[in-house]
């Protein structure tokens, strides 16, 4: 799929960053208003499908030489994983915790354990959805 | 966690750790780091020893599933310990025995995962209270058991001994499941000591009988009684440690340990007691006779090995009379044979054990079992006939050898249950003994053909694959233990006798105890000239005779030919079950998804249509309904025609940006109806799939026109109305039919509950969590399947691993 297009190159180049932004926004944003880690994930994921389409494989590979099976299984050892280090305090499987921090240069903040269990969703949606495409795109 | 819990999955974590020990330290037999495990558990159940005997039980408790009222519950008690001991203890020297026998170019690294995997299953299944935890840890022996047996699959025998052993115990398991779940039902609880506890209350139970078949149905299979016993032959095609380990002194006996568990709830029924008794004692002789024929000494062994379990069997089938007849004095001489029974399991162990470690050796080193080749090695390997001759005659019942006081035990027992007046034992009674002679004649034919055939008469070297020699004295150790084992219970057999048995027998008549019974019975080697005496004079006498006049009544085998046994039945059956179920799936399995598709929307229609209809669901509220705006019924309207446009559509480009059209027609919807979760998420998932249709395409070639028959064309199109007018039907009946109240109520406190303003993210990541971090798992599993389809092709090499 070799697409020789400047203009589509260059607007790519451009818009990547303002996709990739827009998905780190809503994995953020999830917590209070819609987004989070599914849509944000697939928001990710649909970033690097156009640097997939616009350039072609092999460039983008060797650009970001990541295996994204082992993003996918990461991201599911990453949420079974917070669902494990609630029995570690002793609480039921899978039970969230949050509360609120003072931080330096952020003021009050809200952490929460969620945001590490939808860190997993992501990664896995990530995952998935680019090995897939990978897959049927360099099947012989 | 507490520590006897603990003790359980002590075995199953090292068996998780084994596969990294193996990979990481080349030089060092893993082995010799395994043995920590079974040695250091013998050595805290040693500990409990004084606990136990002083007739306390130890209970721990760690919540599972605590809203169905399983939990893992461990329970110790003089029964239960007895068998973990036998578990760690005999697990201990197999594993150094097996240092020996197996070498480092084996993949031991496995062997010694599912070798950990079956002791921790063991463990589990003598020490859970827990009826379907126990059943859990059943089916893992069977299933570790398997993997044991097809240790070398690269052999078919392996994999077909494998096999069998599977479908049967994992069978038999499943019907002792159902009559766990009949018994749990009746008695309201799946703790076992409950039950015992209430058992009054059940035994009048229409089911109760039922209930009683399907548990024993497990207990034979697992410990092979015939006709069930066909398995354990084949099963011998594990290496000698796992034949030594699994099928002679543990897994077999976790039947045994059943029968012995629920003696106080089903004992004293008669169908219990002749079912126990004449399914033992028909294969103590069946076992006995058929292992005379044999020439491959570890087939030998396993028919031997069925025998002395249908032998135990039919001890704890006359023990449980006395539960008949209630706690009195006369009740207590049929306790006798229990404690018979408990006796000559710890025995067993011993003797059997012993017996396969030296069938191992011999394998080893001469490179053969067959002794129709072997012969003369007590000259060239004098410590392993001494061992083996010591295994022998305990197996055949002779002093002074442990195996002689158990076997005199059964005999007493055998004939006080000829005086008993119920059951019918009155007139049918006299054939138990009768039977048990018979078979114990039979036994000491096969121990002396076991001694003579392989250690004395001439030495064929030329027949053998290598000269006879000891082997390292490594590989010694184990046996010359269980060997001494056996001379030293004969001598102090009272130690095992009051430490373990007196303590399991007050587990196995619970209402005995509470009345104060004394089970405390001293075990002597000398008790005068009485009719047990006779009996094994008797055994001796008509033995040798029969050993020396072999050749004069063999003849009697052929009366059973190979092509009418059990075994060639059960090929039958088998081959009959394959052979049907490929027509039956060969019929609908066309191959074309089109088909497919049509069973799963007929299927569909079927059963949510018919739910609908039936149930009275479609009462349509429609006036109560918001009503439909302008820009609805737009949006709704391209949808439509996008919808039957596709069916036009020339190229696969053009059908994808039509679908694509539905997709966004939700999206507006999602939005109007005010969810922009979903809506954003639709959005993307809407990009993303076209571009997965458009790479999917790029391979297919030109849509050209469907040329389907007319009646198949039909068929579709009634599928597709059908699914649609269920669908709408569904989707307008939901609003007219509110059965349960509305939980959305608790949802909207998502932000005191999980600090979150966005309840359908609350809902997803804290509410529901459990869904989501499954559905995750199912999405990684969905791409590497994906993956594993396109990429990974099979090698061409593989096929020719198998079968050699």
């Amino acid at each position: 799929m070799k697409i020789n297009n400047v203009i589509l190159r260059t607007v790519a180049k451009l818009v990547f960053f303002i996709i990739l932004t827009l998905a780190v926004y809503l994995f953020f944003a999830g917590h209070n208003s819609p987004g989070g880690g599914f849509s944000g994930g697939l928001v990710l994921a649909s970033a690097l499908v156009l640097l997939f389409i616009v350039f072609d494989i092999e460039t983008i590979q060797k650009g970001i030489p990541i295996d994204f099976k082992l993003v996918a299984a990461f991201g599911a050892f990453l949420s079974v994983g917070t669902g494990f280090g609630a029995l570690v305090f002793g609480e039921n499987f899978l039970t969230q915790a949050f509360d609120y921090f003072n931080l330096p240069f952020f003021g009050e903040i809200e952490l929460t354990t969620v945001t590490i269990f939808e860190a997993g969703v992501a990664l896995v949606v990530v995952g998935v959805v680019v090995t897939i495409l990978l897959s049927i795109s360099e099947d012989e | 966690m507490s520590t006897l819990v603990l003790a359980i999955f002590i075995p199953f974590l090292a068996a998780a750790l084994i596969p990294f020990l193996y990979k990481y330290l080349k030089n060092i037999h893993v082995g010799w780091f395994v043995i920590l495990v079974p040695t250091g558990l013998f050595i805290y159940l040693a500990s409990l020893i004084p606990t136990i005997s002083s007739g306390e039980a130890i209970v721990q408790t760690m919540n599972w599933i605590p809203s169905y009222g399983i939990d893992i519950t461990a329970y110790l008690d003089g029964l239960s310990l007895t068998f973990a001991l036998l578990i760690s203890g005999v697990g201990a020297l197999v594993i150094l025995y097996s240092i020996y026998y197996l070498s480092s170019k084996e993949p031991i690294g496995t062997f010694y995962t599912y070798l950990m995997l079956f002791m921790g299953a063991m463990l589990g299944v003598v020490m859970s209270d827990n009826m379907l935890v126990l059943y859990v840890f059943w089916e893992l022996t069977s299933i570790s058991s398997f993997l044991l047996i097809a240790f070398w699959y690269q052999r078919k025998r392996s994999r077909e001994g494998a096999k069998k052993s599977l479908i049967i115990t994992v069978s038999g398991g499943i019907s002792m499941l159902v009559g766990f779940i009949m018994v749990g039902t009746m008695a309201n609880t799946w703790s076992i000591r409950e039950v015992i506890a209430n058992v009054s209350a059940i035994s009048e139970h229409a089911l109760f009988i039922p209930a009683m078949l399907l548990v024993l149905l497990g207990a034979f299979t697992k410990s092979a009684q015939f006709p069930f016993h066909i398995w354990l032959p084949d099963a011998m095609e594990a290496p000698t440690p796992v034949s030594a380990y699994l099928h002679s002194a543990t897994m077999v006996k976790a039947g045994i340990y059943l029968v012995a568990r629920f003696t106080p709830v089903f004992g004293g029924e008669a169908v219990w007691f002749w079912a126990v008794t004449g399914v033992g004692i028909f294969t103590l002789f069946w076992g006995s006779f058929n292992a005379v024929r044999q020439t491959d000494l570890k087939a030998l062994l396993a028919y031997s090995t069925i025998s002395q379990l249908g032998m135990i069997m039919s001890m704890f089938g006359m023990g449980s009379a006395a539960l008949h007849l209630g706690y009195s004095n006369e009740s207590m001489v049929y306790t006798g044979a229990t404690f018979a029974a408990l006796f000559h399991l710890v025995n067993h162990s011993t003797f059997k054990g012993a017996l396969f470690m030296v069938v191992g050796v011999v394998d080893h080193s001469v490179g053969t079992r067959d002794i129709r080749r072997l012969g003369g090695l007590i000259t060239l390997m004098p410590i392993t006939f001494t061992i083996g001759t010591i295994g022998s005659m305990s197996m055949a019942g002779l002093p002074p050898f442990n195996g002689f006081l158990s076997k005199e035990m059964f005999f007493v027992s055998t004939l006080e249950i000829t005086e008993a007046s119920f059951f019918g034992l009155g007139t049918w009674g006299i054939i138990i003994p009768i039977i048990a002679w018979v078979a114990s004649v039979f036994t000491f034919v096969y121990s002396t053909i076991f001694v003579v055939k392989t250690f004395l008469g001439p030495y064929k070297e030329e027949k053998l694959e290598h000269p006879a020699h000891e082997p390292k004295p490594g590989m010694l150790v184990s046996p010359i233990v269980l060997g001494l084992l056996v001379i030293a219970f004969f001598f102090m057999p009272n130690v095992v006798g009051n430490h373990l048995i007196t303590p399991a027998m007050s587990g196995i008549f619970p209402t005995f105890a509470a009345g104060g019974a004394d089970f405390g019975t001293y075990i002597h080697a000398w008790h005068g000239f009485e009719p047990e005496l006779f009996m094994t004079i008797g055994v001796v006498l008509f033995g040798v005779f029969l050993y020396f006049t072999r050749k004069y009544w063999s003849g009697v085998y052929n009366l059973f030919p190979e092509k009418r046994s059990i075994n060639v039945f059960y090929g039958f059956v088998l081959d009959q079950i394959e052979d049907k179920s490929t027509v039956v799936t060969n019929k609908y399995m066309t191959r074309y998804l089109r088909d497919y598709m049509v069973y799963i929307f007929a299927f569909f229609i079927l059963v949510i249509g018919g739910t609908f209809i039936l149930t009275g669901a479609y009462r349509f509220t429609l006036p109560e309904n918001a009503p439909v705006s302008g820009f609805e019924w737009f949006v709704v309207l391209a949808m439509a025609v996008a919808a039957i446009t596709i069916l036009f559509a020339k190229s696969r480009l053009t059908a994808i940006v039509l679908n694509s059209i539905l997709g966004f027609g939700i999206v507006i919807l999602f939005v109007l109806f005010r969810a922009p979760d979903l809506a954003l998420t639709q959005t993307i998932i809407e990009a993303v799939t076209t571009v997965l249709f458009l790479v999917a395409y790029y391979f297919l070639p030109e849509m050209e026109k469907e040329d389907a028959p007319k009646k198949q064309k039909s068929v579709n199109l009634l599928i597709a109305i059908g699914v649609g007018v269920v669908f709408t039907a569904v989707a307008l009946g939901v609003q007219g039919n509110k059965v349960f109240d509305t939980i959305s109520t608790f949802f909207e406190n998502s932000y005191e509950l999980a600090g979150g303003k966005n309840m359908v993210n609350a809902i997803l990541g804290d509410f529901r969590a459990f869904d989501t971090m499954l559905e995750v798992v199912v999405l990684l599993i969905a791409g590497i399947g994906v993956y594993t389809m396109i990429r990974v092709k099979a090698k061409k090499e593989s096929d020719q691993v198998e079968d050699k």
